[in-house]
């Protein structure tokens, strides 16, 4: 046991945890202001809701000793077993408990970035139950066969550093089948959904990029120089990501923006998230870079589709967390983790074609267990609020409360 | 007595409230509203996706005044609140009946 290591697991753990509120803010800023609360409140409420699930059974599945690759057994239910003593491989240098809740607090954000896709619209209580069966069917499956101790995944050598795959394909293609089952909004085409308080949604964008140094720099699991790499890449990601958003929208539509700079910056983030512990920071400008440009292709791409996913998860993470896992196959150095691989710029071809397999059944799996759970419970509760409720908006006719009173 | 109603940019109000302020009017109300005139809206842009907004923000002033000063009033709204830009805005006059102080019932002009 370090006492270090587990100082900065410990607050690691506080700062990934920071994200979610942050993410609140980040998407509450988005919808209209009749909605602020709503969309606000799917964020905020899973904190409470997965972190329960977690201990319950989620942290089990996900890192409970092995069942073919494929699942965690149901043996530290309840945290049983799960203490103050390391546990060989999960972080062998902190407690138990300390690796616990700081893959507790990715358990609780992976959902919460889903919420974006069906703002203003979604019920409250389909949406909670939602949210448990997703992660219980959808999460606790992926994190165990990336993370968990036998799952086939990592067995095959696939490199996800924070949870490329995991948190951010898993979320966005989730996003996907999610705004395709739910629907458009209302007046889809006709009416300008207009972020309601844009400042609200860039204080939390520079929550989430906080937040994000314990997200990757954390999961070094110790407080050592591949967590300094692990930081300093991500930076450097977000930084670089920023800019070119920024220049392209600057192209495409003339002025540069905030909300593109604070989009960008997220989509930087993201996509270093896979390879923040196995990459260099010369790949961190290409990997940011790169990102800015795909995720506004990315978010593009919904208007062509007409597909209504209102804050563009399928754009930021889908887009986002998909070339991070493909870039980790490309630039990941042992230089940099002798415990990694070397990508394909340093003469392993086979670690892409490792990510590329790695990255094609995380997008099945998501996807169709996110159609299997959105239709199961359509037919048990019906995933809409009534149209009459979506005008009202979800502040008033979910909570019977209002963001702003003047 | 006559309302006097200007719909103006919302930067020149302070301009505006100074000028009637000279001229003795004592009293005058403000509301923050949007249409659309001549000027037509604007565009708005987030992540790309383009929006027209058809109704411009505007502030509508009322001020009711004894016939004598509404020619002056005029005057000086349409001094004060003039770019000379398209969106400027516009005056309009309308009769009143009568004005009642809720205070003390005074009515009329010694009501304003």
């Amino acid at each position: 046991m370090n006492t270090g290591d587990t100082a900065f697991v410990l607050v690691s753990s506080a700062l990934v945890m920071l994200m979610t509120p942050g993410l609140a803010l980040f998407y509450g800023g988005m919808v209209r202001e009749k909605n602020v609360l709503g969309t606000i409140m799917q964020s905020y409420i899973i904190l409470a809701l997965i972190t329960c699930e977690w201990v319950l059974w989620g942290y089990s599945l996900s890192f409970g000793p092995d069942l073919g690759g494929l699942i965690g057994g149901l043996d530290w239910f309840g945290l049983r077993g799960v203490g103050l003593e390391p546990h060989g491989t999960y972080g062998p240098t902190v407690p138990h408990l300390a690796f616990m809740i700081f893959q507790c607090m990715f358990a609780v954000i992976t959902p919460a970035l889903i919420t974006g896709a069906f703002a203003e619209r979604m019920r409250f209580s389909s949406f909670l139950l939602f949210t448990l069966l997703w992660a219980t069917f959808v999460y606790n499956p992926l994190a165990h066969w990336v993370w968990g101790s036998g799952g086939w995944m990592s067995k095959m050598g696939a490199l996800d550093f924070a949870g490329g795959t995991v948190v951010h394909i898993s979320s966005g293609v989730s996003a996907l089948a999610a705004a395709l089952v739910v629907g458009k909004r209302l007046g889809y085409g006709s009416t300008a959904y207009i972020p309601h308080n844009l400042p609200m949604t860039i204080t939390g964008a520079a929550l989430l990029w906080f937040g994000w140094f314990g997200f990757n720099a954390g999961s070094a699991l110790a407080a050592n120089g591949l967590a300094a790499n692990a930081f300093v890449v991500t930076h450097i990601a977000s930084a670089v990501a920023a800019l070119s958003w920024l220049i392209v929208e600057w192209v495409h539509r003339g002025k540069p923006t905030t909300l593109g700079a604070a989009s960008g910056a997220v989509a930087g983030l993201v996509a270093i998230t896979p390879g923040s512990g196995f990459v260099g920071p010369v790949s961190a400008i290409v990997i940011g870079g790169l990102a800015g440009v795909i995720c506004y292709g990315g978010v593009m791409l919904k208007g062509k589709l007409r597909y209504d996913d209102s804050l563009d998860v399928v754009g930021i993470h889908g887009f986002g967390g998909t070339w991070g896992a493909l870039a980790t196959g490309l630039f990941a150095s042992k230089a940099v983790n002798t415990a990694g691989s070397d990508g394909l710029f340093f003469g392993n071809p086979g670690q892409l074609g490792v990510q590329f397999v790695s990255v094609l059944a995380t997008i099945v799996f998501a996807f169709v267990m996110t159609l299997i759970i959105l239709r199961i419970v359509h037919w048990i509760a019906g995933v809409r609020v009534t149209d009459e409720d979506e005008e009202k908006g979800m502040d008033i006719s979910m909570h019977d409360e209002k963001g702003y009173s003047y | 007595m006559k309302k006097v109603e200007a719909i103006i940019k919302p930067f020149k109000l302070d301009d505006v409230k100074e000028g009637l302020s000279v001229l003795g009017v004592k009293g005058l109300t403000v509301t923050e509203v949007k249409g659309f005139g001549r000027q037509r809206g604007h565009r708005e842009v987030y992540r790309g996706a383009e929006y027209q907004v058809d109704f411009v923000s505007k502030i509508k002033i009322e001020v009711i005044l004894e016939d004598e000063l509404v020619s002056d009033a005029v005057r000086v709204i349409q001094e004060k609140a003039k770019t000379g830009q398209i969106g400027d805005g516009k005056i309009f006059i309308l009769p009143v009946e009568n004005a009642i102080r809720i205070r003390t019932g005074e009515t009329g002009k010694d009501a304003i």
